[in-house]
């Protein structure tokens, strides 16, 4: 099994948002050219899962956000570590609003 | 035995329960269920008030600058610190401060310098790696990691799993196979800086614990200098082994705490809520599993402070020790998973603490050795003799 996230990217907009189940989950968020703008989660916090969390991104990068892939999963916190990992190493730093992160996050050498 | 606190245990005790309840619970309230740290300016500020606590670095040895806590108190406080959402792995988000890998306490005076006391001074950070992918019940014979002497260093080359921290780690406590003895008289132990080429952290293990992953390690013909050993060659067991034996009392310990928590949670619950005309204390099926649970605490709490007593007094306490935490774990475990039954619905969703605690304990009869290896321990003890 693949640790990166490497399902399709989807349309993201309220639409697609909307269709989703309420659970909670880990997910990227990119722009047209496939430029991942955020890593994020879905905790218990959101009132509905994955469809809040995607719609404060929507929120957040406005027209610039337009597709998303996503992965259910109870473990929400350490994949969502795991995947800014993955990006810091693939990449070399985080998408820009969450440079504050590496700091806290750890280092992966996974090829 | 007497198990009555002194005024200075008391005191501590109480001093400890008021830190957790005013300070730490009020905090959970903003954080996700499976929140693993606090933000970083209530983080900082409650390190500052366990300093003027003189609470700071709890496990530090007094002569390092340490408050010198006997095991008693020490396992005392546990289990106030771990009464909180995500106190069973991380009692109080860390404010008390950690004292690093216990092993570097018996390092050579240029390894203290090197590696102990800017862990102490919170400037690096280690881990400890022994489980192989071959097993972790019995390391002795398990580790497959290979070192072979090549001039003035060693080669290592091998693979460890469910080792915590890897990541952020800044060292290595690296246990490996440096002779043709298969078991415990052919291991060593390294300390090896994780910036050395051939070190990798090759992927996050996702467990039931949600925050705290464990990371899957590969060294590929790692180099490490002569110097970087701790102890003896071939020495190593030992090392690893003194770990083990003393962790399990604080270990234990620990899991007392959610297991009170939930058991008053229980009580309340069963007080406040009514079925078929009559609140829930009244039906005797929850009487019953609410004395079991006083009962399977009250067991798990005289069995850690017999093993601390006896620890404090210098007797021989690994018996006690693999009771304690056999019981402390499977006892906890019981409470939680009754609390979750009194509480119906509302306990299994993450409004509430329990679920995270009933995940965490069923791994806490895994950790630091399986239940069947402390009945191993206590089996040898009682029955003497070894085993081959």
């Amino acid at each position: 099994m693949g640790i990166r996230l490497d399902k399709s990217w989807e349309t993201l907009n309220p639409e697609t948002i909307a269709s989703l189940p309420a659970q909670l989950g880990v997910y990227q968020v990119a722009d047209d050219d496939c430029n991942v703008l955020s890593v994020g989660y879905a905790g218990a916090r959101h009132p509905f899962g994955i469809r809040s969390a995607l719609d404060d991104e929507l929120q957040f990068h406005g027209n610039q956000a337009t597709k998303f892939r996503y992965e259910f999963t109870s473990n929400y916190r350490s994949r969502w570590d795991e995947l800014l990992m993955l990006h810091l190493c693939d990449h070399g730093q985080l998408p820009e609003h969450q440079r504050g992160e590496e700091h806290r996050i750890g280092r992966l050498s996974p090829d | 035995m007497d198990f009555s606190l002194t005024d200075e245990q008391q005191l501590i005790v109480e001093t400890t329960r008021r830190f957790v309840q005013s300070e730490i619970v009020p905090l959970e309230d903003h954080l996700d269920p499976d929140a693993g740290a606090l933000e970083p300016q209530d983080y900082d500020r409650l390190v500052e008030k366990t300093q003027t606590m003189g609470f700071y670095g709890l496990d530090i040895p007094e002569e390092y600058g340490g408050p010198g806590l006997d095991t008693t108190t020490r396992a005392l406080m546990a289990i106030e610190m771990s009464q909180h959402r995500a106190g069973l792995y991380n009692p109080c988000y860390g404010v008390f401060g950690g004292a690093g890998l216990a092993q570097l306490y018996e390092a050579t005076d240029t390894q203290k310098e090197q590696w102990l006391y800017p862990t102490l001074r919170g400037e690096k950070k280690g881990c400890f790696a022994l489980t192989e992918p071959s097993g972790g019940s019995d390391p002795a014979r398990a580790i497959q990691t290979r070192g072979f002497k090549d001039g003035a260093e060693w080669v290592l080359t091998g693979s460890k799993l469910y080792i915590s921290g890897a990541d952020k780690a800044d060292y290595a406590l690296i246990f490996a196979r440096t002779s043709d003895d298969p078991g415990r008289n052919g291991v060593t132990a390294f300390i090896v800086d994780t910036d050395t080429p051939g070190f990798h952290v090759r992927r996050v293990v996702h467990t039931l614990r949600a925050t705290h992953y464990a990371t899957e390690l590969q060294f590929d013909e790692m180099r490490v200098p002569e110097e970087n050993i701790l102890g003896e060659v071939n020495g190593g067991f030992a090392i690893a082994n003194d770990r083990l034996s003393r962790q399990r009392i604080p270990y234990a310990a620990g899991c007392i705490g959610p297991a009170i928590q939930a058991q008053e949670m229980a009580i309340d619950w069963a007080k406040s809520r009514e079925t078929f005309g009559s609140p829930l204390a009244e039906k005797q099926a929850i009487q019953w599993m609410i004395v079991d649970n006083e009962i399977d605490i009250r067991h798990a709490r005289y069995c850690v402070l017999e093993a601390a007593q006896k620890a404090d007094s210098g007797e021989r306490f690994r018996t006690e020790a693999a009771m304690a935490k056999l019981v402390a774990t499977e006892a906890s475990s019981r409470v939680v998973d009754r609390c979750i039954q009194i509480h119906g619905g509302v306990g299994v969703t993450k409004d509430l603490p329990l679920e995270r605690w009933y995940r965490e304990l069923r791994i806490r009869r895994v950790g630091e050795g399986p239940s069947e290896v402390q009945r191993l321990i206590m089996a040898r003890d009682i029955l003497g003799g070894s085993f081959k």
